[in-house]
């Protein structure tokens, strides 16, 4: 095991050039399908948190992007928490973050550090926040802790129980 | 009793009545946060439960809307009903908009020479002709109270203070309120903080419970209250405080007033 991620990790260093190897980060992302009479796409903000609750990283947010007058914007302060914590500092759109909303089913998303959004790093805790505020419905808040960086290929998931289905995030040494 | 929420209620209506029924003043916004320029709409209302309609509208002559960069916004579709006023405002300015109405003045009572008491209103100086030579028993109060609310577009910004009568200054902004997160706000009286102020706060949906369920506190030696808030919602902060610190020598005694709704987010 050992030989294959130092031989893994020379060949990484002999492409990018980095004197250590960037991690990354995979993110699946399920929105359920939901019955409802009037159904709207959720608005959707993937963050990461320090420690001490500050903000590392934007990851993505999706939402109404291409409406007239930027009418999108309104209801992006229903994601109350990414609001506080970063939202309401920020000037959307941001390239490599938001993109519009996406329909029920489950999203793939890939990060490479060092790669905008996602930056360097620093080792310690960190939380990836994912929050789901949908039209005419509610919201939901998922967490899921992890270390960085990850000294193995690690995989963790959250559960949503009403916005947000199966969360799985897996990080790459 | 005097409160000088009482008194302020009393001057915001218009009406010499001291002692009067006690009655809530209150501003009340559609939205406090907001991540887009859009219309927001405030009701203005005298009442005896918060939030509820069932007194009489507040007057809107003495409110100035203040926008982040100080200038002064005039409100849209003014309007005074039988039970409230009722404007609305669209924040174009990224920060923190104060809606705030002032009322100073000069409230009193002294006995005539027939024994027969008089009330006394206005301003200083029109006090001071109002009361003969032969009056007795003359009590003249002196009253600043301020209304407030605040609607923030986009990243809050630090709030104007006026350094006169009582106010409330942020450690927490008044936009910034959850559920959860203790909030620290710093009461000032003509622009120093101040110790031993009462203040109390009352949720939102009084007619939908029994008991009022309000928060007292007081400020400590540094002027600051903290509080958790249990519920979200809207809720009506009062906060009072008599001095002699009166600007004219015939008012023995000043009352402050301070009253701001305040939004808390789940």
């Amino acid at each position: 095991m050992t030989s294959t991620v130092s031989r893994f990790t020379v060949a990484l260093t002999a492409v990018a050039g980095l004197p250590a190897v960037a991690g990354g980060l995979n993110l699946g992302v399920e929105l359920p399908r939901l019955e409802v009479a009037e159904y709207h796409r959720p608005y959707v903000a993937v963050w990461l948190e320090r420690a001490d609750g500050t903000v590392a990283a934007n990851l993505s947010v999706w939402y109404e992007v291409k409406k007239r007058d930027a009418e999108g914007a309104k209801w992006l302060k229903d994601m109350r928490q990414w609001w506080r914590r970063t939202g309401r500092e920020l000037s959307v759109p941001i390239d490599g973050v938001t993109q519009p909303t996406k329909p029920a089913g489950k999203h793939a998303l890939s990060f490479s550090e060092g790669s905008n959004p996602l930056p360097k790093l620093e080792p310690g805790q960190y939380k990836l926040q994912i929050e789901a505020a949908r039209e005419v419905g509610g919201r939901e808040l998922l967490s899921i802790p992890f270390e960085w960086p990850a000294k193995q290929a690690t995989s963790l998931s959250a559960q949503g129980k009403t916005e947000l289905g199966e969360i799985k995030l897996e990080l790459k040494p | 009793m005097f409160s000088a929420t009482r008194i302020a209620a009393a001057l915001a209506l218009g009406c010499a009545a001291i002692g009067a029924q006690a009655h809530s003043v209150w501003m009340k916004p559609s939205s406090t946060v907001l991540s887009k320029a859009d219309w927001v709409t405030v009701d203005a209302a005298v009442s005896n439960d918060m939030f509820f309609f069932n007194h009489r509208p507040l007057g809107l002559d003495k409110l100035v809307i203040t926008a982040p960069d100080g200038s002064t916004v005039e409100p849209k579709n003014a309007h005074k009903g039988e039970l409230r006023s009722v404007f609305d405002l669209k924040p174009e300015q990224a920060g923190t908009y104060q809606l705030a109405i002032v009322n100073s003045g000069v409230m009193g009572s002294y006995k005539d020479s027939a024994g027969q008491m008089k009330r006394l209103r206005g301003s200083a100086d029109e006090i001071a002709k109002q009361i003969p030579a032969d009056a007795k028993e003359v009590r003249v109060a002196e009253s600043i109270s301020r209304i407030e609310t605040f609607v923030t577009m986009g990243k809050p910004s630090p709030l104007r203070l006026s350094g006169k009568g009582l106010e409330l200054v942020p450690v927490t902004h008044p936009n910034d309120l959850v559920t959860g997160e203790e909030a620290t706000f710093t009461f000032h009286v003509d622009g120093k903080p101040a110790a031993d102020v009462e203040v109390v706060l009352v949720p939102d949906g009084k007619r939908y419970r029994d008991a009022v369920n309000e928060i007292k506190l007081k400020t400590d030696a540094q002027g600051q209250v903290k509080v958790k808030f249990p519920t979200a919602g809207m809720y009506w902060l009062d906060a009072d405080v008599k001095d002699d610190k009166t600007s004219t020598p015939i008012a023995k005694e000043r009352r402050l007033a301070y009253v701001a709704t305040l939004e808390v987010l789940p």
